[in-house]
């Protein structure tokens, strides 16, 4: 095998180094009933090229969004990712890393993550920001737990339905043992019910959690919400799924939130059937001892020479194990790399642009597809890149249509949300050109794409 | 190492400056020196109510973490205020500049449980 | 061949910020193809104060001098005990970067996905023969988040049981994730001594009623096999208990002993550490998650199943313990981890296991004279030497860093805490005799300048990017972000 270097010589020489006759005595620990008595049942080492010829005949079957017209969003976006990306974190000084445990050999990670965490700053408007989480679902609910953390005695969280299925399903599942209450707040033309919220806040919530945008790409008043939840000393949590849309509005920091969550797979990580993606994760200075996960800090050498360790530990699970503020250990490192790429090569007028073109991509389509006999779109508030409609025919059946013309139309919306059982969620990116708008267009309205 | 005669000190290695009803706690020159470069330190509120053997604050090195207890019972009254910006004086004055917290003794005494400087010299040294 | 002389080109790099220039761009982005329309202008921010401004060449460089300040396993032997920081081979690269497995959305219908689908259910089969699983969830995100999927299963059986019970059993030598992932399912952590093998009768002592489950790793920090670990099992079965095993230690295992024959009930795989995927400068992992018979009902949604017309998702499973995460796990590094299974087959698989553990014998047999080895019962996959010894006032952490200036990665240190300045030095299968030679020699060489020249090790490293750097004033004042000055 080709990764195994060990020659019959070498063995014969370690063995004898050992003082062992063969390699079965090293595993005399083993009790003998805990031994498998028969080879592993898999297939046999295949060569390089086989591995690869098989692998490609997977690959081959599935759909990929650069074959077909796709405007599926929902939490993972198809953005085109610079050539620029793959070609620098295949350096394998930086793939093949772990940790960087040993500060003076991982000076390259410990930098590229300090700045990371700058831009991560800089770009929710944050004062603090951690090297990166699982995924946004994962960090939202990690969000949710630090608020009963820091909350004190309160223990119900507001979780606003216009927040992603995906997220509110995770948060369920992290908080399911911590004696939380998890309550809805309903939505009202498709941004979260401010009056119902009103009602819902007490001294007893520790956090209300909002999407920016949310599910459906609205854009929620959140200055708004911020000065609700504060005044019954509540923490805000946005989440947000499309950090490009913090490109053009307001950021989420400068609106009054207390922490700002979300998914970076949007800038420079493929979409890789939803994952790895990269959760990030960013508090006020108050928080920073709080926060789960990673962090990475500024200090000086013997000679007084920058440079950046691994910081404030004692928070981590390697250190105070049950009382830790996350178990979190390995996070998103190599993806944390492709968005600090992502982010230096756009810029602060790239990120710009490419949020206003999405904008206007999507603005267009929103436009031309309301036009339709059959098809409204029932929410009229801003969007980013995505928006609803909903439609006359079975939403399955319409889908399916569109498939057959080589597009993908959108997500349904029915499962997660039964008003709108007609309802599609269409995402509109810089991939998506005029001409595979309209063929969406022209498909929707029945005729050929 | 320096413990002074005028403190009380616990098993574990707090110490307690009794002068009045209100008494000064803090960590131990042997607590602080156990813990090394002390980076931060956590500290109740005023108003808080302690009890004797509970936890008040912690205590934390680069990487280990101290859990500090409450030596004896009663009201927060006061806290160093200067700690969060300065954990160091932890370190480099314990007695002094690195005192805690300030409390409000609600039964004197719990005093007498606790050791006096020639005894905790001795269970430090069997420890 | 053992020196620390020798040129290197180590050159500083600023801040993205810092070199960033008003008006530089690094981007192109396709021309607007519809009418250009802004939103209400309310809503708009100002532009991003102090976002990086730089050329595409700009970017390009800052990277790749980051890069050549880093340590991996392609720079050279990386015995990082615990992590099993092997080969990533470059096959598994390009087969995750393969077109049909990046470009593909994860809601894209099922039945046009199926090759994805196929490689998640092989993976999910190879898992379980490898393991003795009989179904395993690829959904959780790292290790950390396959103990917390397992240990909600093992809550969710005993409420389904109707019982509630508040304790869980973990021996100290275990990882910190275990206590940390027990806390977030609810459960109160009861420590108990281990400073070797854990024995029945240690268990039989705080084993009651009330302990939902025993958290092992199996083989555990010191590298030892757990021998009693069948007996262990009957007795927290028989007491209704559960078993949980911590997979980080696989890689000793493959072929020879599975977890799920021994009476194991619920166990984490690291694909990226037994399964060779990269471990990134620090992720992204993948934690799967095997599981006996009776836990299934309960596995997190979805996971992949077979059925007459096609590979499909199955999220209806009304016992379930929910959602990890968004969609359906790492799959990138799913494709990496299934990619070397393919390579190495069942026999590969089980060499790599036995090699791994020669290896570490190997380096055991050549420190043992020189290093204190406090265990000295037969190790497997690594081996754990402590500071005893080290002359002149001489630590572990001096032992470490010293090792870099001779250009390898330290292994792991202080950990296990039942070790008094524990080195522990996994060295993984992939590497060969003569790299182990070197490696051992360097050691005895340190240990020798510990005796002679004890400053050579306290001054180390002098020869990476930077000297040995101020944790204190980092954790005492953070600074956490660049900010104008």
């Amino acid at each position: 095998m080709r990764y195994l270097p060990h020659t019959d010589v070498d063995v014969q020489q370690m063995l004898d180094q050992i003082g062992v006759s063969n390699i079965e005595e090293l595993f005399s620990g083993v009790p003998a009933d805990c031994r498998l008595k028969r080879p592993l049942d898999l297939s046999a080492a295949k060569s390089e090229s086989e591995t690869l010829t098989f692998l490609r005949g997977l690959a081959e079957q599935n759909t990929k969004t650069s074959d077909w017209d796709s405007f599926l969003g929902g939490g993972a976006y198809n953005h085109f990712i610079p050539a620029v990306i793959d070609q620098l974190v295949s350096r394998s000084e930086f793939y093949t890393a772990y940790t960087p445990y040993q500060p003076e050999i991982s000076q390259g990670t410990l930098q590229a993550v300090f700045e990371f965490q700058t831009l991560i700053c800089q770009l929710t408007g944050m004062d603090v920001a951690n090297a990166s989480m699982y995924d946004g679902a994962s960090a939202c609910a990690e969000a949710v737990l630090l608020t009963i953390r820091a909350g004190k005695k309160r223990h119900k969280i507001l979780l606003s339905q216009g927040l992603p299925p995906q997220y509110r399903e995770t948060i369920a599942t992290y908080s399911a043992h911590l004696n939380i209450d998890l309550i809805d707040i309903p939505l009202q033309a498709g941004v979260t019910d401010q009056a119902e919220l009103q009602k819902l806040l007490s001294d007893q919530v520790a956090a209300v959690v909002i999407g920016y945008p949310n599910y459906f790409g609205q854009i929620e008043n959140l200055g708004s919400i911020a000065e609700l939840t504060h005044a019954s000393g509540t923490r805000l949590v946005a989440a947000v799924s499309e950090p490009l849309a913090l490109a053009l509005y307001r950021s989420p920091g400068e609106l009054g939130a207390d922490i700002v969550v979300g998914e970076g797979q949007s800038f420079g990580i493929p979409l890789s059937y939803g994952g790895p993606g990269i959760g990030f994760f960013a508090v006020r200075k108050e928080d920073m001892r709080v926060l789960p996960g990673r962090l990475v800090g500024e200090t000086m050498d013997k000679d007084g020479k920058r440079g950046f360790v691994l910081t404030l530990a004692t928070r981590e699970q390697h250190i105070r194990r049950e009382k830790a503020t996350s178990n979190i250990c390995s996070n998103q490192g190599m993806c944390v790399l492709m968005v600090a790429i992502y982010l230096a090569l756009h810029g602060k007028q790239g990120l710009r642009q490419l949020a206003e073109v999405n904008y206007a991509k999507a603005v267009y389509a929103k436009e031309k597809i309301s036009q339709l006999d059959g098809f409204s779109v029932p929410f009229s508030g801003e969007t980013f890149n995505e928006f609803v409609i909903t439609c006359s025919e079975p939403v399955a059946a319409l889908k399916q249509r569109l498939e057959q013309q080589g597009v993908l139309a959108g997500i349904s919306l029915g499962r997660d949300y039964p008003d709108l059982e007609n309802g599609l969620l269409i995402c509109v990116t810089e991939q998506n050109s005029q001409e595979q708008i309209d063929r969406l267009v022209a498909a929707l309205a029945g005729g050929e794409a | 190492m320096n413990f002074p005669e005028e403190l009380k000190y616990t098993e574990d290695h707090e110490w307690v400056l009794a002068e009045d009803d209100v008494v000064t706690i803090g960590i131990s020159d042997f607590a602080q020196d156990q813990l090394g470069d002390i980076v931060f330190v956590e500290l109740p509120e005023v108003g808080d109510t302690l009890e004797e053997g509970k936890t008040f604050g912690v205590v934390e090195s680069v990487k280990a973490v101290s859990d500090v207890y409450a030596p004896v019972s009663g009201e927060v009254v006061e806290i160093n205020e200067e700690l969060p910006d300065a954990p160091e004086a932890v370190n480099n004055s314990p007695y002094e500049d690195g005192w805690m917290i300030k409390i409000k003794l609600s039964d004197p005494a719990q005093l007498d449980s606790l050791m006096n400087a020639t005894v905790y010299q001795e269970f430090v040294e069997k420890d | 061949m053992m020196s620390t002389e020798g040129r290197g080109l180590v050159l500083d790099e600023n801040l993205l910020f810092e070199k960033s220039q008003s008006g530089r761009v690094g981007y192109s982005i396709t021309r607007l193809d519809v009418p250009a329309v802004t939103p209400d202008q309310s809503l708009i921010r100002d532009e991003i104060a102090d976002f990086p401004e730089l050329s595409e060449v700009d970017v390009v460089r800052h990277y790749t001098r980051l890069s050549t300040w880093n340590y991996g396993v392609d720079s050279g032997l990386y015995p990082l005990g615990s992590c099993t920081m092997k080969y990533n081979p470059k096959i598994n690269e390009t087969a995750a970067r393969l077109p049909g497995f990046t470009d593909i959305h994860p809601q894209t219908p099922e039945a046009l996905n199926q090759g994805a689908l196929e490689l998640m259910y092989n993976l999910q089969r190879d898992l379980g023969e490898i393991s003795g699983f009989p179904a395993i969830t690829l959904q959780p995100a790292a290790g950390a988040q396959g103990e917390f999927a397992g240990m909600l299963m093992i809550r969710a059986w005993h409420e389904a049981n109707g019982q509630k019970r508040h304790k869980v059993i973990i021996p100290d030598t275990a990882h910190g994730t275990n206590p940390a992932s027990s806390a977030l399912c609810g459960y109160e952590v009861i420590t108990v001594a281990s400073d070797g093998i854990l024995s029945k009768e240690a268990i039989a002592a705080v084993m009651d009623d009330d302990v939902a489950a025993l958290m092992v790793t199996n083989p555990n920090t010191l590298g030892l096999f757990e021998a009693d670990i069948r007996g262990i099992c009957d007795l927290v079965h028989e007491r209704g208990g559960l078993v949980y095993s911590d997979g980080a230690n696989l890689n000793a295992m493959m072929g020879i002993s599975r977890p799920g024959d021994i009476g194991i009930d619920v166990m984490h795989f690291n694909l990226h550490k037994t399964f060779s995927t990269p471990h990134g400068g620090g992720g992204p992992g993948s934690g799967p998650v095997g599981v006996a018979d009776k836990l299934i009902p309960f596995l997190p949604v979805p996971y992949v199943v077979k059925e007459d017309d096609g590979f499909k998702l199955e999220y209806n499973c009304p016992q379930s313990i929910g959602r990890m995460k968004s969609f359906h796990g790492h799959f990138g590094i799913l494709v990496r981890a299934y990619c070397y299974i393919l390579s190495m087959g069942g026999e590969g698989l089980k060499r790599a296991s036995e090699l791994a553990v020669l290896n570490a014998n190997y380096i055991r047999a050549r420190l043992e004279g020189e290093y204190d080895l406090p265990n000295k019962q037969r190790s497997l996959h690594e081996v754990v030497f402590s500071e005893e010894g080290l002359q002149n006032d001489c630590h572990t952490l001096d032992v470490a860093k010293r090792l870099i200036d001779y250009g390898y990665h330290p292994p792991t240190i202080y950990f296990p805490l039942v070790v008094h300045g524990a080195l522990m030095i996994e060295p993984t299968e992939t590497e060969s005799k003569q790299t182990l030679d070197e490696f051992c020699d360097v050691l005895l060489a340190i240990a020798e300048e510990a005796k002679t020249t004890p400053e050579l090790l306290k001054q180390a490293p002098v020869r990476a990017k930077v000297k040995r750097l101020d944790e204190t004033a980092a954790a005492r004042r953070p600074k956490l972000r660049w900010e104008r000055g």
